[in-house]
């Protein structure tokens, strides 16, 4: 970086608007899996960076779940030197090309950052995020360089389960020198991430590149292994030899709406669909893997998953492909940029309207969904309006295809092997701070702690997790 | 992992028997239980039964009937090849109470289930009886292996070339008539519509009876709820809560429907791998 640019006042920064992200035409993606935005140029980068003011009390490191130094990050970007970027992003999140795609910035980083709140739009922090994990992937894999002075430890960890919780844990624990076997009961590691988050928000091959590195750091996977029934806890810390256990299995159980109908053919779970295309691959007309294609297909949902869902339904050609929601627009917890997406794409948005009944034909397939309309009531405790149904709205939605994309609740099937482990009365698993359940030498994290959350928030679980794991196991070692 | 086949041998024109490396299934399997089958690049997941497994050898069995491209690709496979991904055991084990006279129902590739069952029951102490049924001769299995584990084996064939001439659940009917130790116990395993009619012939006489439910199955960890079935009005997942159900609460009707769901496609994947 020998013509280094010098960064431009205050004043002028605040010239400079927000660099759009370029993205593929609407009507193109529409019938295809490639992903949709397209990425920064480095000169884009650099600009959108410059509109960082560089705040003394930097308000968006707050607002990021696992404290990224944003401004320091922002700062290396904004001369040139991405690679200082990427060490900087990297100390706090071993995993950006990930999260820079997936966080909800605009609930996090970006909703705290100061020149937003100026009244202009705040920095692109997700974009410039993703821009500096792709550069780093691009000039080859810094993280590969083995860490300084790692001596290698006695101890072996478990870790069950390979979403973000489970991959960050590992490469924090191999880091420090551990032993570590990711135990994951699919066939492919990456949780949520390969058989939830298609293709064209997640390239797979973002999430398979950094299951890669995992292995080059040492970590071991095994797939098809489903803990609980292949093996329990107590096997893997009696005769299979392991010190310390991480459960990182996720929220795993769909929920489905209870209205009559729910078994006909053409209802799927939400998980249900998005493994068929995601993870068996579906999408692509040579597998042999069969999913339903329909002209009018109707997502019930509102969150990340149910917007997934329709675009998915969408790019198999439906012509009609709907979201019902049960509230307004601006109570959808997705993402706003999948949202703006989704109506690109010419999504049909249905709101305030509640499914009572799924209506078949003769031979058991669906064929329309019955909904009621709602009204919002006045904000409840927790701030959320709620939704009553409006007596003789009634109406149909001619449909073939229904997806429940209602959340998922705790997978019951550790749990129940596992009698010592205390749950909550949702069935997640209670563990102090420091991720310690009520169980020696087990430790849980992620979504089956928190209950179905965001990425960042379990790959912010799985390092803290692992330093915890790295200080009991160093309390329990005995002098040699 | 690589997950060998290390013998396969053809027990009927359209069933093959693979011994298959999978020490990890082998540690906590019991019967009842079956395994989640990849054999294709981006293929399908299938559910099989475990027929039997050894420890000490870490290899289990799986007999694969074939039906559509997932099966076939299967059943093309010999010695020394090897199938993509192997999970499990999977499901609840079969539950094995002591009982006097147990009446094991297996009909074409479901007889396959049956086979760990029969063991289970003999080592509890149970008199055990089967009963397994096939379109003709050569498609009645493994009537050898359940004679050394039974007391009784009856074989039965639609046209009547081997053993009785007619339905499992009509032999079935004649022996709970005729037991000298009276039939405590029925599992079924095989066509929906076979364990339909056996669910009927115990129903009136109030003989507990279990089907072994084969819905189709994705992940087999209830992840995603494709397996769900009715049962007593309830909704299930078959891969967690199952796959054995009481018989008497099962919608087979139901069952039967949500079995054609992919039906159209199936046809062009098998004319494709044709
Ligand atoms: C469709 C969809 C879209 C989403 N979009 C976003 C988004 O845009 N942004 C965002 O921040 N969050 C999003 N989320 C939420 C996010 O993906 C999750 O919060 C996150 O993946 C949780 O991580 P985890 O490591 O706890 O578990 P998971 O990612 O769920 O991984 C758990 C893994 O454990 C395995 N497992 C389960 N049981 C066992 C067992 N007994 N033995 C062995 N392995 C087991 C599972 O197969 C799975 O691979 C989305 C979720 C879904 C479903
Ligand atoms: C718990 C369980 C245990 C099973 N054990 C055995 C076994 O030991 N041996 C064996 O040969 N088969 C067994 N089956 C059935 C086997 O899984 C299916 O035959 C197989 O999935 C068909 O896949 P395919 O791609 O070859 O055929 P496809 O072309 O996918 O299907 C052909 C026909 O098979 C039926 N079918 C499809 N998928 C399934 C499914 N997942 N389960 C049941 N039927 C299905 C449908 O009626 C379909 O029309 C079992 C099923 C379950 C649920
Ligand atoms: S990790 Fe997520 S919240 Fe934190 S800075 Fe990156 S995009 Fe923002
Ligand atoms: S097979 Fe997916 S939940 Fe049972």
């Amino acid at each position: 970086m020998n013509d280094t640019p010098i960064k431009p006042k205050a004043a002028e920064r605040m010239k400079i608007p927000r660099q759009a992200m370029d993205a593929r035409n609407a009507v193109a993606r529409s019938a295809s899996f490639a992903e949709v935005n397209l990425g920064f140029v480095e000169q884009v980068a650099m600009m959108e960076a410059r509109r960082c003011l560089d705040c003394k009390d930097a308000k968006c490191v707050g607002g990021c779940p696992v404290a990224i130094d944003i401004p320091a990050f922002i700062d290396r970007v904004a001369v040139g030197d991405f690679a200082g970027a990427a060490d900087v992003l990297l100390r706090d999140n071993a995993l950006p090309g990930i999260s820079g795609r997936v966080c909800p910035q605009e609930k996090q980083c970006e909703a705290k950052c100061i020149r937003g709140n100026k009244g202009g739009d705040p920095v692109a922090i997700g974009y410039l995020e993703r821009f500096v994990a792709d550069w780093a992937r691009e000039h080859g894999d810094r993280r590969l360089c083995p860490p300084p002075k790692c001596e290698k430890k006695a101890e072996n960890v478990a870790i069950v389960g390979s979403g973000p919780a489970g991959l960050t844990a590992a490469g924090e624990l191999a880091k420090r020198g551990y032993g570590v076997t990711v135990f994951e009961a699919l066939h492919e590691a990456g949780g949520v991430l390969v058989y939830g988050i298609p293709e064209f928000r997640l390239p797979k091959s973002i999430v398979r590149g950094e299951v890669e590195s995992l292995q080059k750091l040492g970590v071991e996977i095994e797939t098809n292994v489903v803990i609980g029934r292949t093996y329990t806890i107590d096997q893997l810390l009696g005769e299979m030899g392991f010190s310390a256990v991480f459960i990182a299995n996720g929220a795993g159980l769909p929920m489905f709406l209870n209205i009559p109908g729910e078994n006909l053919k053409g209802v799927y779970s939400a998980n249900e669909y998005l493994t068929r295309i995601n993870l068996m691959k579906a999408y692509d007309p040579n597998s042999s893997t069969p999913v339903m294609r329909a002209k009018e297909v109707v997502v019930v949902g509102g969150g990340n998953t149910a917007m997934d869902a329709v675009r998915v339904a969408r790019r198999l050609g439906a012509e009609r492909a709907m979201l019902v929601y049960r509230r307004s627009r601006a109570e959808m917890p997705a993402r706003i940029e999948e949202v703006l997406h989704a109506e690109e794409e010419g999504i049909i948005f249905e709101m305030l309207a509640d499914p009572a009944e799924i209506l078949g034909d003769d031979g058991g397939w669906v064929r329309a969904v019955r909904c009621v309309r709602v009204q919002l009531g006045e904000p409840d405790a927790s701030g959320r309006r709620k939704p009553t149904r409006i007596a003789g709205s009634e109406f149909e939605i001619p449909c073939q295809i229904v997806i429940s994309a209602l959340g998922t609740r705790a997978n019951p099937l550790l749990t129940q092997t596992t009698p010592d482990l205390k749950t909550n009365q949702w069935g997640y698993i209670v563990t102090d701070e420091n991720g310690m359940t009520s169980k020696g030498g087990v430790f849980a994290g992620g979504d089956i702690v928190r209950g179905a959350a965001t990425v960042i928030l379990a790959m912010g679980d799985g390092k803290k997790t692992a330093g915890a794991i790295d200080r009991y196991l160093s309390l329990n070692r005995r002098p040699t | 992992m690589t997950y060998q086949v290390l013998d396969a041998r053809w027990l009927s024109p359209n069933v093959k028997r693979l011994r298959v490396r999978a020490p990890h299934v082998t540690h906590n399997c019991k019967p009842g239980q079956f395994v989640i089958v990849r054999a294709l690049v981006d293929g399908e997941r299938i559910p099989l039964t475990i027929a039997d497994s050894d420890r000490a050898a870490g290899t289990i069995v799986l007999i694969v009937q074939v039906v559509g491209a997932t099966t076939k690709a299967l059943c093309a496979l010999e010695a020394g090849q090897a199938i993509l991904d192997v999970a499990g055991p999977l499901g609840k084990p079969t539950e094995i109470h002591p009982v006097r006279h147990a009446v094991l129902v297996g009909g074409g590739v479901g007889t396959a289930v049956i086979y760990p069952q029969a063991k289970a029951l003999r080592d509890a102490g149970a008199r055990v009886s089967a009963v397994v049924g096939g379109r003709t001769k050569p498609f009645v299995i493994l009537e050898e292996e359940l004679g050394r584990v039974c007391d009784d084996v009856f074989p039965c064939t639609d046209d009547g070339s081997h053993g009785f001439h007619g339905f499992v659940s009509d032999r079935l009917k004649r022996l709970i008539a005729g037991a000298d130790v009276p039939v405590d116990l029925v599992l079924a395993a095989g066509p929906v519509a076979m364990m339909s009619a056996v669910a009927e012939v115990t129903r009136p006489l109030a003989i507990h009876t279990v089907a072994s439910l084969n819905p189709i199955m994705v992940d087999g960890t209830g992840m995603c709820g494709g397996c769900r079935v009715t049962c007593g009005g309830h909704v299930k997942f078959a891969c967690v809560d199952g796959p054995e159900f009481d018989a008497h609460l099962v919608d087979f009707k139901e069952l039967t429907d949500r079995l054609t769901a992919y039906r159209a496609f199936e046809n062009c994947a098998m004319e494709r791998s044709a």
